[in-house]
């Protein structure tokens, strides 16, 4: 970890830039794989069935949690893997925060360790769901 | 018709809304929601719950790419999330209160307003060489690469600037879509940036905002994978086609052109949210 520290302490602003575009573009990328693979497996399962989209219900997914849309994944179930993409890509710009936070603390910008902390505590509010 | 054409024409639908959104300078979600509430008779929730997942793949896709030119301003961006996530928040909090039709009317609103703010005349953006005390004091300062060597900015306006970033990210949460167009509006006229600084920088911040919008949609059963994975493929698969074609032609008119045509579809939603 001390080495880690010492690597990014030494890197410059554009550096910094670099590494936030190579997490971001990792992540989407791993997303629309996800996706993708799930999507054909949906379309070779349930392709001859009817779409139903004009009228809104709350259908929930069975894969609600983290661990159960992994699982799901690994078994192959179409929305488990389509989910997983989701979750891929939802927690790509919550990685880049991540980053930013560990930049900030190398150099010790103790403000922007508090800002980069707030925004993921929002994200976190946000992410398990919670409306006000 | 079966899920496998469904999802073959709301693909096709998608790439176009991609292209669109990313040729205009819109952003894909306000372009794919109407397409899918107007032409395909979609619930707007399941509509915008597809969109904001296309939000988050697209504007991290392209602030991938934006972060090799030295323009994004990271400093500003994680600063003003704390205004856009708060923002957000409260948005998709306000939006599962609200009917469909409510969603519509409020989003054609928006849909025209932002096609105004985006096509509009740019003035020469006036930099603040000498910004305000609090772009000073928080070190948001930057310079961006210019053809005669890096110019220096200070953001002035901060307190405005984060006031209209917390309205940008409450459009975002309620509506399900990267409202870049007042994302850009406060860094921009607000915050006196220089435009290719905001464009970029109000792109960076629109996948962390959106981000923090996904799981009260996802509680709320908005986001359908059935629909979400045409969608969401379509709009990325479409908005890096529009960035190639971006790079080869100047596209005032076509923004023009395009601009109406969207326009015509804020008015649609409208009608069709007020039932006349």
């Amino acid at each position: 970890v001390k080495s880690i520290f010492s690597v990014v302490a030494g890197w410059s602003d554009l550096a910094l830039e670099r590494a936030t575009g190579v997490i971001l573009r990792v992540g989407v990328i791993a997303a629309a794989v996800l996706v993708a693979a799930g999507g054909v497996v949906y379309l070779v399962r349930s392709g001859t069935q009817l779409p139903e989209y004009r009228t809104f219900s709350i259908s929930l997914s069975a894969y609600r949690s983290p661990l159960a849309i992994v699982r799901g994944a690994f078994d192959g179930h179409p929305t488990a893997l389509i989910e997983a993409g989701l979750l891929v890509l939802v927690l790509t710009p919550v990685s880049r925060v991540v980053f930013a936070l560990f930049a900030f603390a190398v150099r010790r910008d103790v403000l922007f360790v508090v800002f980069s902390l707030v925004v993921l505590a929002i994200l976190a509010v946000g992410l398990t769901g919670h409306s006000l | 018709v079966n899920i496998l054409s469904f999802t073959a024409v709301v693909f096709a639908g998608a790439i176009g809304a991609g292209m669109l959104g990313s040729l205009t300078g819109l952003g894909g979600g306000v372009v794919i929601v109407p397409l899918l509430t107007v032409a395909f008779g979609i619930d707007i929730r399941y509509a915008i719950g597809a969109s904001l997942v296309s939000v988050i793949a697209t504007s991290s896709g392209a602030a991938a790419a934006y972060l090799r030119e030295g323009f994004t301003n990271m400093r500003i961006g994680v600063f003003l999330e704390v205004a856009t996530t708060s923002g957000a928040i409260i948005g998709a909090s306000l939006t599962t209160h609200l009917p469909g039709s409510a969603i519509e009317v409020i989003f054609g609103v928006v849909l025209l307003v932002s096609v105004f703010l985006t096509v509009r005349e740019q003035e020469a953006p006036s930099i603040a060489a000498h910004g305000h005390g609090l772009g000073e004091r928080l070190r948001l300062s930057g310079t961006y690469p210019t053809p005669e060597g890096d110019v220096g900015y200070t953001p002035r306006r901060v307190p405005a600037g984060f006031g209209i970033m917390a309205l940008a990210g409450a459009l975002s949460g309620l509506l399900g879509i990267g409202s870049g167009a007042v994302k850009v509006l406060a860094l921009d006229q607000a915050m006196g940036l220089p435009f290719k600084v905001s464009t970029t920088t109000s792109n960076f911040m629109i996948g962390v905002t959106a981000a923090a919008s996904a799981g009260i949609y996802l509680q709320r059963g908005y986001i359908q994978p059935g629909l979400v994975m045409p969608v969401m493929l379509g709009v990325l698969a479409g908005s890096l086609i529009g960035a190639r074609i971006l790079v080869v032609a100047r596209v005032r008119w076509l923004r023009l052109a395009f601009g109406v045509a969207i326009l015509a579809l804020g008015v649609e939603m409208i009608v069709g949210g007020l039932r006349l």
